[in-house]
């Protein structure tokens, strides 16, 4: 395995980190519309913390696929024909949510904004736990042939360990999003975001140890990798404790960073558990590696030079959006 | 035949077609609406007149549905080449993953941003400055379009690369002949130009439409000359840039060429242009045509002299060429009836917008403007709104159904790309709900376009979407 091809495994994770944090609370925002809101009113203010910034959160998730398609074109390739129905939904999922923004500011009548509004929900609900559902049934090996075709049954899809998987991206990701609601929101709608997450941590424990049970027994991470894997989950648990207090005692601003590394120690946590493979093969035989799947070296490097010029750059102007439009939204009636 | 239909090869290929079709509809619209809006925002900022801002304002929501359906169509494209075509991905991911990443990186992330900044910062800017991001925004659409058509100039036309003989896989050598393609800087113009045509000749429509509902004049009517300008531009260049990417593909991809022309045997010097004709595909022969002699010299090599190679003739050189490698069995043929009568909607289609363009600028000239007497011409342009589409989906099935059989020229045949793994039940079931979908937004998007031409540039500022996305839509009766 070459410098570079290590290089390129992090910058897949981190791409797809990213695109957990932010779209992340994008997700668990528009999952509050529902279990949040009391009427449409609050459901747009909701949703308008999140306006500007849901699609440039997106581009994570189109970055770390061409990412991927770049460095490691294998493995690209295998996961996402092998994963085909469940990315198909994932689509789906994410069309319904994408188109959702712009057309519910011209709903012309309640039935209307109602069927956006549902959209976004039903979009921000299914596709974090698609993803998640796809990343948690991966790393417990699936069938795969030499050519590196991965043939997943539906037991290989859905399986219950895969369904817990999905559910707690969701889950965390609900509560990363209401963590970002009450930086974003003012009056009511603050005070009961923070009060609803503060709650929700409670079911957030039984989901995180039954996803680090199941890990233990459906994956060979601890096997592979004993102590990063047991570093992380603890650092999880931590994470989760901190980010509880934090809401509790009203620091909504820690509450916010430790529900977002929390998901990004979950990608920390698969890829560090996948190191040196990129995909898990029933038959060891066939497993995909770091060192086979990768582009060439050439590819690489020149992947490698432009990334190390743009990202710095993406990262100042996009943090700068954030900054410009900083502005808590209120719903008037409250205010 | 009906058995040939329902293969997972024919179920892809359609599944490709179609949501890339779908896709490029919004694509275009997109990128020509924005270079329209931040035309109208920046004569805001140097003449400070308020219709000016109403204009952009106005607009961009033409420009904003078009946006939104554009990025999420977009994210199908992505997934689909390691969903649909993993042995395409395997074979050519060295090269073609690449261009998609950067695409990403410099392209979609500034589009996002600064378009999520644009849309809501209009009270925190002073003018001057808030048209910059609208600048921005169409710039890195613009930009996106560079890359991904370097990769699709790739598929045309290979070069910069090596096969790897363990692999079988092809390999990247230069990066920077990747770039230089000169495919790409054919191929890159005509379509920029076109989606300029594309935006400003559907904002030019919807304010004849306008006119023609006796809406507001003055906005309408400057709204219109402001569009029609740079559909006119625009339009001559698209043409311009398509002469260029003609010439090239005469010898680049003689079969394609022959196919747009319906030529099987080689034409006599000077040769005539098939305006229309009948064309039998199993004989292999043109039954009825009407021709315009001197005309395909012309096209062809700007002389009056000059002959073009026919289909029959470079099936056998693909034959001697490729037999080796692929086979004796390959069909070299394409799709002759489709490339023929695309390129005549389309050129005919580029030909009308340049006319129609003419003759709305000189009836609405300062010094004489008979416009709203035209009924005929309002009826045009507002028609014209349409046609772009058309235009467009017949330039990409010309390019992308002359590649046949290949889906990289001259190194990996359709038929070898598509994924093992696919089956024709999932396939039908995803081209099924894919169809649906898109025909189910497809049909609010066309819907909610109207009804914001309907409700008039004087409800534009009202239905701001800082506003709808705040509480403020409450007090003007949104939620009645």
């Amino acid at each position: 395995m070459s410098i570079f091809q290590f290089l390129w495994f992090i910058v897949i994770a981190i791409l797809f980190a990213g695109f957990l944090f932010f779209e992340g609370f994008d997700f668990g925002v528009g999952m509050a519309t529902r279990f949040l809101a009391n009427n449409d009113r609050e459901r747009q203010t909701v949703l308008g913390a999140i306006a500007p910034h849901w699609d440039g959160n997106e581009v994570w998730l189109i970055t770390a696929g061409g990412a991927m398609f770049a460095s490691f074109p294998l493995w690209y390739a295998s996961l996402f024909s092998g994963y085909y129905i469940l990315l198909f939904l994932t689509l789906i999922a994410l069309i319904f949510r994408g188109v959702s923004f712009e057309f519910v500011t011209h709903a012309e009548n309640s039935f209307q904004r109602s069927l956006w509004l549902w959209s976004n929900f039903f979009g921000s609900l299914f596709s974090p736990f698609f993803l998640g559902m796809m990343f948690t049934s991966l790393i417990q090996g699936v069938p795969m042939d030499a050519q590196g075709n991965v043939w997943a049954g539906f037991n290989v899809v859905v399986n219950i360990f895969s369904v817990i998987g999905g559910l707690a991206v969701t889950y965390l990701s609900l509560i990363h999003g209401l963590h970002f609601l009450s930086l974003r929101t003012k009056n009511s709608l603050h005070n009961r975001a923070i009060n609803m997450a503060d709650k929700l941590y409670w079911l957030l424990y039984p989901i995180l140890i039954l996803f680090v049970v199941f890990s233990i027994f459906k994956t060979d991470f601890y096997e592979k990798h004993f102590f990063s894997s047991l570093l992380i989950v603890l650092i999880v648990v931590l994470l989760t404790l901190w980010g509880h207090l934090s809401i509790h005692f009203n620091h909504n601003g820690r509450a916010f960073f430790a529900s977002g590394f929390s998901l990004v120690l979950i990608i920390a946590f698969i890829f560090n558990g996948l190191f040196p493979r990129v995909m898990i093969s029933n038959n060891s035989k066939y497993d995909l590696l770091i060192k086979t799947a990768s582009a060439s070296k050439l590819t690489l490097e020149i992947m490698t030079g432009i990334l190390v010029v743009l990202l710095p750059i993406v990262l100042i102007y996009f943090f700068w959006s954030y900054w410009v439009q900083r502005n808590r939204r209120s719903d008037s009636l409250s205010d | 035949m009906p058995v040939l239909l329902m293969s997972v090869l024919s179920l892809s290929r359609f599944q490709f077609a179609m949501t890339t079709l779908f896709h490029f509809l919004y694509v275009p619209l997109s990128i020509g609406t924005s270079l329209v809006v931040a035309i109208m925002e920046t004569t805001y900022v140097f003449t400070k007149k308020e219709i000016y801002l109403k204009m952009t304002k106005f607009w961009s929501k033409v420009f904003l549905l078009s946006f939104a359906v554009g990025v999420v169509t977009g994210i199908i494209q992505e997934f689909q080449f390691g969903m649909n075509w993993s042995n395409y991905s395997r074979f050519m991911g060295d090269i073609f993953g690449a261009p998609l990443a950067i695409e990403a990186l410099l392209a979609f992330f500034l589009e996002s941003v600064m378009l999520g900044v644009w849309m809501f910062t209009w009270d925190t800017f002073k003018p001057s400055i808030h048209v910059i991001f609208i600048w921005l925004t169409w710039f890195a659409s613009a930009l996106s379009a560079l890359w991904i058509l370097a990769a699709n100039a790739f598929m045309q036309h290979p070069v910069g690369f090596m096969i790897n003989i363990k692999t079988g896989r092809a390999r990247l050598t230069n990066f920077w002949s990747v770039l230089e393609n000169p495919q790409l800087w054919r191929e890159f113009p005509h379509v920029l130009f076109g989606a300029f045509t594309t935006g400003a000749m559907v904002i030019a429509g919807m304010a004849a439409f306008g006119l023609i509902w006796k809406q507001n004049h003055e906005f309408h009517m400057k709204s219109l000359r402001i569009a029609l300008l740079v559909a006119l531009l625009s339009s001559v260049a698209t043409i311009a840039a398509g002469d260029l990417q003609t010439r090239y593909i005469i010898n680049d991809q003689p079969m394609k060429f022959a196919a747009t022309e319906a030529i099987y045997k080689d034409t006599s010097s000077p040769a005539s242009w098939r305006l229309v004709a009948l064309v039998d595909t199993k004989d292999k022969k043109v039954t009825e045509s009407v021709d315009v002699p001197y005309l395909l010299s012309i096209l062809s090599y700007h002389k009056l002299s000059g002959s073009v190679k026919g289909m029959d003739e470079i099936n056998k050189e693909l034959h001697a060429k490729y037999d080796k490698k692929f086979g004796k069995d390959m069909n070299y043929y394409v799709p002759v009836k489709t490339l023929f009568w695309s390129f005549r909607v389309m050129s005919g289609g580029g030909v009308f917008i340049v006319l129609i363009c003419l003759l709305g600028l000189f009836f609405s000239r300062r010094k004489k403007n008979t416009l709203l007497k035209k009924k005929w011409l309002l009826w045009g342009l507002g028609f014209s709104t349409f046609l772009p589409f058309i235009v467009n989906s017949c330039g990409w099935l010309i390019t992308e159904m002359g590649r046949y059989p290949w889906v990289v020229y001259g190194l990996q045949t359709v038929s070898d790309a598509v994924s093992p793994t696919s089956t024709v039940a999932g396939l039908l079931f995803t081209n099924i709900v894919y169809f649906l979908l898109f025909s189910f937004i497809g049909v609010f998007m066309f819907y909610y376009s109207r009804r914001v031409l309907q409700a008039g540039p004087d409800q534009a500022d009202q239905n701001n979407e800082d506003d709808v996305y705040s509480s403020s839509s409450l007090k003007k009766g949104a939620y009645n």
